[in-house]
This record gives C-alpha cells, structure tokens and sequence, in this order.
C-alpha cells in the first residue's frame, strides 16, 4: 500500500528547475530513503511533501502529489492540516527557546488541545516514543537548549510525533551528530516504522542500507532509480546508480 | 641609507599620529568630565527638597517643578503607549508578512530618514496636525514625539526579528501552526530585547526633546493628575529648563533640572547597555 503518489512532479526556484518529472509512490510504514549527491534536489522535494516550500517566495511547482486521496495542492487542502499529518524533522536540530515539555506541547497546544492531564499524557508518550523520557523526565521544565545535539534531535522527534502525524519526514536527521547519537536515532526509526511512514534523506549510502526499506537515488533534480533498498544497492538497474553508489563520483 | 632615513621619517610620523590620537581622547574625556562636573556642581545644590515637590508659586516668588516632573511622566507614558503597538505592529507586518520587497525596502528607507529629520520640523507639522484642532497639550506633544519616534521603535524591533533563527519558524510551521501562532509564540519572544532597547532609546529623546514640545504642548507648570495633565498644556523638564533658563533667568533652577536630566540620561545609557548585555547572554545560550 503506498500513502503518497507523485506523479510528474517539476519544481523550479525561480528559473532554476530544481526537480525535474519526478514519478514516485511512498511506501506505508516503511523506511524510505533519499540518497544522491549534493544539490540534487533531496531536501526540495521532501519539502514539497508537507508544502514547507511554500514558504520560500518564487517556489513554481507543477504536476499532481496526492496524500491518502487527496491531491494536497487543492483549495480544499488546509496546509495547516497537511503538516499535522505529515511531520518534518529538520537537518539542524531546532528545539524552540522554550522548555522540554512546551517543546513537546507545542504542536498539540497549536491543534486546540489545552487539557493538562490530555497535554501530559501526550508528552509523555511521545517522549517514550523518541526513545528520550528516561533521560529528561525529571527535567521537563528546563530549557530544552541546555540538552546534547543528540537529545535536541530525539526531542524534535517526540516534538513532531506530539501530533500524531501518519508521515514523518527527516532531512539527514543524523548528519549534525556525534557516531553514538547517530545509531540511538537509527534504532530509534527503525522501531518507529511500525506506526509511521517514515521518509528520511541521508547523505550515507550505510545508513540507507541499515535503516531502510525502499531507497530512491536523486541525481540533479531526477528521480534515477527507486525501488527495495537491497535491490537498488545489489542489483542497480541503471548505471548511474551503479557509479553513484559504488563512489565513483559524488 | 635610504632605507635607514625612510624609516626614521616613519618613525617620526607614527609618534606623532599617536601623539594627535592621544590629545584628541584626552580631549573628548576632559570636556565630558567637564561638563558633567560643572552641570552637577551649578545644579545638585540647588536641588531641595522643596523643589521637586511643589509648583511655582507667585505669592511666594519660590519655583518648584513637580509638575514638570509629573507632565515629563505623562508624556512619556503616552508615548510609549501609542507607538510601541504602532512600531511593533509595523515591524511584525515588514519583517514577517510583507512579500513585496521593493516596498519594505522603500518604507525601511524612508524610516532610516525620518529618524534624520531636525525635530523642530516634527514640532512645526505637529503644531499644524495636533494642535491646531485638539488645541496646545500634552497630548499634541505626544502624538508629536510618537511620530518622532515611531521610526526608532520599527528599527529596533525589525532588527531584532531578523534574528530570530529561521530554524523556530520552520519548526513551528511544520508542526501545522499558522502564521499568526508562529509570530506569537515562537517569533516575538525572541525580539523582546529589540522592543525593550527601543523603548529605552525612545524614553531618552523624550527626555531629551525641547523643539517639538515647544510648539505643541506649551509652558505650563499646573499639577494634574495624568487624565487631566495629557488634555492641558504642559511644560516637561527639558522644557522648563528653557523657560527658566532663557525667560526668567532662574539659572540655579535651571541647572537643577540640567543635572537631574544628566543623571537620567546616564541611567537610561546604563539600562541599555543592561538589556543588551542581558539578551546577548541568553542568546548565546
Ligand atoms: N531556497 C532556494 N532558493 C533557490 N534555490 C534553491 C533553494 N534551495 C535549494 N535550491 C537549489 O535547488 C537545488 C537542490 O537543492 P536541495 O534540494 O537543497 O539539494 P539536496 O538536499 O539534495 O542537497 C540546488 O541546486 C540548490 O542550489
Ligand atoms: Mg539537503
């Protein structure tokens, strides 16, 4: 079953076209894995899958994306919605100013719920979730920039998992951490496969091999190849896959 | 030989420039400690008890500039009250909302202009705007000054706003917060200090503004209570200080509010750089 259709899709930053017809399905609660050099257009187009490139002015996009049905660039389409059920875990960890539990409470607070017994119970599931509540239990009111790179990271997780999104997409979640921090958050997604659908870009051809499922290889705004991760790594079926992954340039 | 006596000359030039730089700092140190030291010593002893808590009198021919004290309040308080939503809203608009780039950078422009303006324009068009219908008061000076300062409180705050990290915004909206709710919760906390110095350069011109006030809120020195004192005419401490100075040749008078302003101005200076010194430290964190 595959939750998001992409079809024809072509995305220019003003004159620059930055993705180029790409054809995709995502997988439900499967780890799905971006790869490609630099500047090919990764973090572009997991953004245009919660609309986040709406953001950023003389942003032309063309072609169909449907999420669960529904085309997600319809008037009908309430982006604030859309983001809800699919979330974004950031390259740079990126914890508000605020404390851990106003962190976590932040995305509920946003969606109406103002319960404190309802607010607690989120938080703390959605720190055991992010494999973090051991850790900062006892410190929920202190502010969450006073945490490690790694524990800012599981705390934005727990952050977006608060809202109880159906997709999750990461944007090289581990590429600012330390080796340690990086496998706590390998483990970390691989568990979190069984609720969510999970889209991440990686920059590391290990970690798309260890973590997931179906991997998709960019290169300069195209989608090259997609298909189940041992495939595209064993047996590539085009040879630009096959240079790219076995570093012959990129 | 060229070389020896090409660097003797270098020599020569550099203990001089030094010396040059060394006057011109000796220089600026001794007329700030001379002006302070001359201000406060003509106006500390003649700052009584009895001065800064009555109002002139004529049967007893004695000064006392409580009201100036109370419209220096007033007028501050009304001030800030008008501009800092006005200011802030318009910097929030500009930084966050406006797509049209051109444009904030015309009305950034024509900000950084206005802040340029000699204030006894701002007096001769707030005459003309305020106090031609609503009549000369404390209020006319008001507006006045919130048109003055209007500029100042946009910079600061807009200034601030853009450095808010990008990161919160985007983290907020991805978790389905709207533009409002983002601004709000994630994006004006963060530019608290940027409002605050505002306020604080802004209550420093106040003090500070005799011109403007000159044409629009008047000389009085009647006590009233803060409804009454914005509707009446008024003179702030800056103000009286003129009138006292240059009408009645009341010097020690003169002196007396010379040195209180001085004082508050250092404090003013002192509470800013506090602020700045406060958020930076936060900021960092
Ligand atoms: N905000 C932007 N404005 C203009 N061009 C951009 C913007 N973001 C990315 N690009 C361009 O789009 C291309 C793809 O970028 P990106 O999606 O960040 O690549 P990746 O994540 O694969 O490294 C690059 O050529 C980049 O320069
Ligand atoms: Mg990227």
């Amino acid at each position: 079953m595959s939750i998001i259709f992409v079809k024809d899709m072509c995305l220019w930053y003003g004159d620059h076209q930055a993705l180029k017809n790409v054809n995709i399905e995502i997988p439900e609660k499967s780890i799905t894995a971006f790869i490609g050099p630099s500047g090919c257009g990764k973090s572009t187009f997991l953004k245009t899958l919660n609309r986040m490139n709406d953001l950023i002015p003389g942003v032309k996009i063309t072609g169909d994306i449907c999420y669960e049905g529904t085309d997600i660039f319809s008037k009908e389409v309430d982006v604030n919605n859309l983001r809800k059920e699919i979330g974004m875990v950031f390259q740079k960890p990126n914890p508000f100013p605020m404390s851990i539990y106003d962190n976590v409470a932040y995305g509920p607070r946003t969606h109406g719920i103002t319960n404190r017994v309802q607010l607690d119970e989120i938080v703390e599931r959605a720190l055991r979730d992010a494999a973090i509540w051991d850790e900062v239990k006892d410190r929920l009111k202190k502010n969450a920039l006073g945490m490690s790179g790694g524990q800012q990271q599981r705390l934005c997780i727990a952050r977006a998992l608060a809202v109880e999104p159906k997709v999750l997409l990461m944007d090289e979640p581990t590429s600012a951490l330390d080796p340690i921090s990086t496998s706590r958050i390998e483990e970390l997604v691989m568990e979190l496969k069984e609720k969510y659908t999970i889209v991440m870009v990686t920059h590391n051809m290990q970690q798309a091999v260890r973590v997931s499922d179906y991997t998709a290889f960019f290169l300069l705004g195209e989608l090259v190849e997609f298909g189940k991760t041992d495939d595209v790594f064993s047996q590539p079926r085009e040879k630009r896959t096959e240079d790219y992954i076995t570093g012959r340039f990129g | 030989m060229l070389n020896k006596s090409l660097s003797k000359k270098r020599k020569g030039f550099e203990v001089l420039m030094k010396a040059l730089m060394l006057l011109s700092v000796g220089l600026t140190v001794a007329l700030v400690l001379f002006l302070l030291i001359y201000v406060l010593g003509q106006g500390v002893p003649n700052i009584t008890w009895e001065l800064l808590s009555t109002k002139p009198s004529y049967l007893t021919e004695r000064i006392g500039i409580l009201p100036d004290i109370l419209n220096t309040v007033y007028i501050v308080l009304a001030t800030l009250l008008i501009v800092l939503p006005l200011g802030v809203g318009a910097a929030i608009y500009l930084t966050e909302y406006a797509s049209n780039n051109k444009l904030v950078g015309i009305i950034e422009y024509a900000a950084e202009t206005l802040s340029g303006i000699p204030s006894i324009i701002y007096g001769l068009v707030g005459m003309l705007l305020f106090s031609n219908s609503m009549g000369t008061c404390l209020m006319a000076g008001a507006l006045t000054l919130v048109i003055m300062n209007l500029p100042t409180i946009m910079r600061t705050t807009q200034e601030s706003l853009k450095t808010v990290p990008q990161s919160y915004r985007e983290g907020a909206f991805g978790l389905g917060a709207g533009k409002w709710r983002v601004v709000r919760t994630v994006v004006l906390p963060g530019c608290v200090d940027g409002v605050i110095t505002g306020c604080i350069l802004s209550v420093g011109r106040i003090l500070g503004e005799s011109a403007a006030l000159l044409f629009t809120a008047g000389f009085a020195h009647a006590v009233n209570g803060i409804i009454d004192g914005l509707a009446a005419p008024g003179a702030t401490l800056t103000v009286a200080l003129y009138v006292y100075a240059k009408e009645q040749g009341e010097f020690g008078v003169a002196f007396a509010i010379a040195a209180i302003l001085m004082v508050l101005t250092v404090l003013i200076n002192f509470a800013a750089a506090l602020v700045q010194k406060h958020f930076a430290k936060r900021r960092s964190l």
